[in-house]
């Protein structure tokens, strides 16, 4: 079995919240600097950045998972994360269909910006990301798993933006393929409070907007390669591997 | 005042929960967030929201809430409904905004 360092929830410049110093390139050169083997690319509801940072993390043999940081109808952030360009870009369609358009004002939310490689711009997306969609959580959830993704339910442990904050509790029977809890507590922490979770496997990310946050919060994942279905394997537990931090 | 004398006053559609029309009002609560509803509702309130996620009834029913009215049109999800029958608690609903329907039940309980 082999360890590798993953850092599942990185927004890019793409989130009107992510830094400009955010863009593939960018992303890339400091998780290589960090050590980051996995990386979870996880703007606001759009995917538009994935695809550029696992090419160009795949250079430097850095595996990108590609998906987006979803808001549901109840405004629960969720992880999305999808094998191949296929399914992504049917997620990309169904975030375009089901969001709820509102135009972004940039002096409120900040740039919303696609890049290129050269960091060049190659398209501004017009409304705003950080709005809802208009699917509560399970309908997102079964979308995802339509596709095969993965789907993980985001800093469940904050109070805004998380199924604790917007729904009370973590529903028991909610089909997550693991639970983000934030760098602010722990998994002993969390158990303590819904020890119902027990069965349920933990990730923990830096969630980061900035590059210096970049690797700020690890998980270890135990695999025996580095691909989307061993990552899937080890959020499952199956067949010895494992994900700790 | 009883929920089922809400519903007649205010016109609110009965989804669901219809054991539980006889509970009396002791006041109101407005909030979407379901962990601040858990933190802050009191016995016997109704509560007045635009979730309609399942977990609502959970909280309804730890809370022992009287009733809970949807707005804007909001309809429960299936398993909210079938979790309103299950436990007799009333979920009704509205095609008002939470501004309006919640001034007018402030007027009826004041």
């Amino acid at each position: 079995m082999q360890q590798y360092r993953a850092d599942l929830h990185i927004h890019t410049l793409l989130s009107p919240c992510g830094d400009l110093e955010m863009s593939p390139a960018n992303i890339v050169e400091v998780a290589a600097q960090k050590k980051i083997e996995i990386l979870g690319i996880a703007d606001h509801n759009s995917t538009k950045h994935a695809l550029l940072i696992q090419k160009l993390a795949a250079e430097k043999g850095i595996f990108a998972l590609c998906g987006a940081e979803v808001t549901t109808r109840e405004e629960v952030h969720c992880l999305t994360f999808f094998e191949n360009i296929d399914a992504l870009n049917q997620f990309q369609q169904y975030l375009n269909e089901h969001i709820t358009k509102v135009k972004n004002n940039p002096k409120y939310f900040g740039h919303q910006v696609v890049v290129d490689e050269q960091e060049m711009i190659v398209e501004e997306i017009e409304y705003l990301l950080i709005s809802a969609l208009d699917q509560s959580i399970e309908q997102v959830e079964k979308k995802v798993h339509e596709l095969d993704g993965l789907f993980i339910p985001a800093h469940i442990d904050r109070p805004k933006y998380s199924l604790t904050s917007q729904l009370g509790f973590v529903p028991p029977d909610i089909k997550a393929d693991a639970l983000e809890i934030s760098r602010h507590t722990t998994k002993e922490e969390v158990l303590k409070k819904f020890p119902y979770l027990q069965s349920f496997t933990f990730t923990t990310s830096s969630d980061a907007h900035f590059p210096d946050d970049i690797g700020k919060k690890v998980c270890i994942f135990e695999m025996e390669a580095l691909n989307f279905q061993e990552i899937k394997m080890a959020l499952r537990g199956e067949k010895g591997r494992k994900v700790s931090f | 005042m009883t929920v089922q004398q809400l519903t007649e006053k205010l016109n609110l559609k009965v989804y669901g929960g219809k054991k539980g029309l006889g509970n009396e009002i002791s006041g109101g609560y407005v909030s979407d967030l379901l962990s601040d509803v858990m933190g802050n509702a009191d016995t016997g309130e109704v509560w007045i929201t635009l979730q309609t996620h399942k977990n609502v009834m959970a909280i309804a029913s730890l809370k022992d809430l009287a009733a809970i009215i949807l707005v804007n049109n909001h309809q429960p999800e299936e398993d909210t409904l079938n979790q309103a029958n299950e436990e007799g608690i009333p979920l009704l609903g509205t095609h008002m905004g939470t501004f309006e329907i919640t001034g007018k039940l402030y007027e009826l309980i004041k």
